[in-house]
């Protein structure tokens, strides 16, 4: 078999090599958490005390630092009492993947901690509808305005100067303000996600317009097309598919403003779930719960880039890209 | 080149017309007149101050005539050309479609561009349907014009595709039937054939001639390929660069129907050395174009390749 070589400049690689190197991506940083984890010589700086002895503070699965634990143990045996026991551990708020992947079935199943509180799946689904509404809301303003910015220079004159400066402000910033006015609930929390995403998404689609080939219009314009018809019909179709990119795009960064904004008023959905179980000292559930964001966010982006094929079968960067 | 000098005077005038020639421009003027450029000038505004890119430039073109506009670099043939279709605007003077005044781009004059831009979303058929639809043409009566469209072209069996799945020559070949659909008044040409390979070229070359024939169409054609324009052209225009202006009006002396072989009769290469000769003459006045320089030996080696 012909040996592929690595590292030429701006070549494709193969199919078959892109999927090892792909699968990789994910399986190098497992085996690194894994190596952390598992073998107890990498980094293990505390001993988890299987049997206390004679030491009266201590206690079964409590964690201490390898110097204390061998001060009370050769103390013990210096006075002839049981010394403490113990195994060499990695810190609390690193747990090993299998305690991870145990925590994603049991987080699932296991019963919300008080009455009026939420299973995880539900934390989860109150998110994505937080994270749907704030995307739909921004693209609904953001779409069309960025379009018709880089379409019309009057219209990106007027209105890119103020988004420019605008987009600088934190949207968490705002958060005291749209409780105010939007109460405590899902309100302020979508307004968050809006604001944190529309600033942007006016100024990307517009840069994406503007990089429309203009002679496409000139075209259209010497077959007879005028205003409304070269904007429907060719400026639209024209960024469409760079448009889906920049949409996919957005939608990350719209989940990256989840957790402040579930923060604000009243906590919510897999923030509130997170919060809950640091507070009890969960880590592998809170582990779990992070990667669930990362799941769905890039399933998501999978899906959306998948259908891009379908709805634009003429679009040739799609061939470049996967 | 040398060549060519040393046989000009071999050659016979390109003045000289056959009567048979004589007789096809004479009916060739006495035909209406589509287009009139008068006083014609576009001055850009540069940082360095203004920049005449076009300077006094008149000429008239007769229904279905064949016009080539040629030139040296700069001398604004593409600024002549997108005057003429509304997509630039002129400084000074007056361009008349049929004695009707130019103002903006319209569907009275298609054009055809070298980069072809077709509509990438649009498969090949809808992008012939695209002007007739914009027009106000019902969907399935503009279908079915597309087709006949494209058989003209050969290409009916590629109506579905989408123009990423077409060469360049047949790229080019959609982008004039699209402009013709909308049945112009002249179809503006600004080198269309220049990023093709030389065979589809001049297969394209005959073809568009074929086309031309068959079709009530006056096209203005910018190449600076002197062989496409002496090949293809009624008369071509010859412009001089800083500022453009025209040169002469030739009227191309080759009998008509045209085909590769007389690219070596006495007329074509006749009116060939003439536009050589003029084109050679105003380059070479340009200030900045000086001479490359004369490249010293650099391998040593003892046979000489020449």
């Amino acid at each position: 078999m012909h040996r592929e070589k690595w590292f030429q400049v701006l070549k494709p690689l193969s199919a078959r090599s892109k999927l090892v190197l792909g699968l990789l991506s994910f399986v190098l940083p497992i085996l690194i958490w894994s190596i952390v984890s598992y073998v107890p010589f990498v980094w293990h700086p505390q001993i988890r005390i299987t049997d206390p002895g004679s030491v009266d503070y201590l206690q079964v699965e409590m964690r201490m630092d390898k110097a204390a634990f061998a001060d009370e143990v050769s103390d013990a045996l210096k006075a002839h009492r049981a010394p403490p026991r113990g195994v060499a551990s990695n810190p609390i708020y690193l747990p090993a993947p299998d305690e991870v992947l145990r925590a994603f079935y049991v987080s699932f199943t296991m019963p919300p901690p008080t009455q009026d509180g939420a299973w995880l799946s539900q934390a989860l689904w109150h998110s994505i509808q937080i994270i749907f509404w704030g995307f739909v809301i921004s693209s609904i303003i953001g779409v069309p305005l960025g379009i018709l910015c880089g379409t019309y220079g009057p219209v990106a004159r007027l209105s890119e100067p103020f988004i420019e400066f605008f987009r600088y402000l934190p949207a968490p910033a705002f958060g005291a303000l749209a409780v105010a006015i939007l109460g405590i609930y899902d309100g302020p929390k979508i307004t968050i996600i809006v604001i944190g995403t529309l600033f942007q998404q006016v100024l990307i689609i517009a840069n994406t317009t503007r990089k429309l080939d203009a002679s496409l219009v000139e075209a259209a314009l010497t077959l007879g097309a005028r205003n409304p018809q070269l904007l429907r019909r060719v400026v639209v179709p024209g960024v469409l598919p760079d448009l889906y990119r920049d949409q996919r795009i957005l939608l990350g960064w719209a989940w990256t403003y989840l957790i402040v904004a579930e923060l604000i008023g009243t906590s919510s959905g897999i923030t509130w779930f997170i919060t809950q179980q640091a507070r009890y000292q969960h880590f592998a559930n809170v582990y779990a719960a992070i990667m669930m964001i990362g799941i769905i966010g890039f399933g998501t982006d999978i899906v959306l880039a998948f259908l891009a094929k379908r709805f634009f079968p003429w679009d040739r960067s799609l061939e470049k890209m996967a | 080149m040398n060549q060519l000098v040393n046989t000009a005077p071999l050659l016979p005038s390109y003045l000289n017309q056959s009567d048979e020639v004589k007789a096809r421009f004479d009916r060739l003027k006495a035909r209406d007149v589509i287009l009139e450029v008068k006083h014609l000038g576009k001055v850009f505004k540069t940082p360095m101050g203004k920049a005449v890119a076009l300077d006094d430039i008149n000429f008239v073109t007769h229904r279905r005539e064949f016009l080539c506009v040629v030139g040296p670099s700069g001398c604004g043939k593409s600024t002549l050309v997108r005057i003429l279709a509304g997509l630039e605007e002129k400084s000074s003077g007056e361009v008349l479609l049929q004695g009707k005044r130019v103002t903006g781009p319209g569907r009275d004059r298609g054009m055809v561009f070298q980069g072809y831009t077709l509509f990438p979303w649009l498969t090949v058929k809808k992008n012939v349907m695209f002007g007739l639809e914009i027009n106000g043409q019902a969907g399935e009566e503009a279908g079915r014009q597309a087709l006949q469209w494209l058989q003209l072209v050969g290409l009916e069996k590629f109506a579905d595709a989408y123009p990423h799945q077409l060469s360049g020559g047949m790229k080019q070949r959609v982008a004039i039937v699209r402009a013709l659909a909308n049945q112009p008044r002249i179809l503006l040409m600004d080198e269309p054939f220049g990023a093709l390979d030389a065979q589809t070229r001049g297969r394209m070359q005959a073809h568009l001639l074929e086309i031309w024939k068959k079709i009530d169409i006056t096209i203005v054609f910018i190449t600076h390929d002197l062989d496409e324009a002496v090949f293809l052209a009624d008369r071509i225009l010859v412009l001089s660069p800083h500022p453009g202006r025209v040169q002469e009006l030739i009227e191309v002396p080759v009998a008509h129907p045209r085909s590769t072989r007389q690219s070596i009769s006495p007329e074509f290469l006749a009116t060939k050395a003439r536009l050589e000769e003029l084109i050679h003459a105003s380059s070479h006045a340009e200030e900045g174009e000086e001479d490359y320089p004369v490249v010293p030996l650099m391998a040593s080696v003892t046979d000489s390749v020449e």
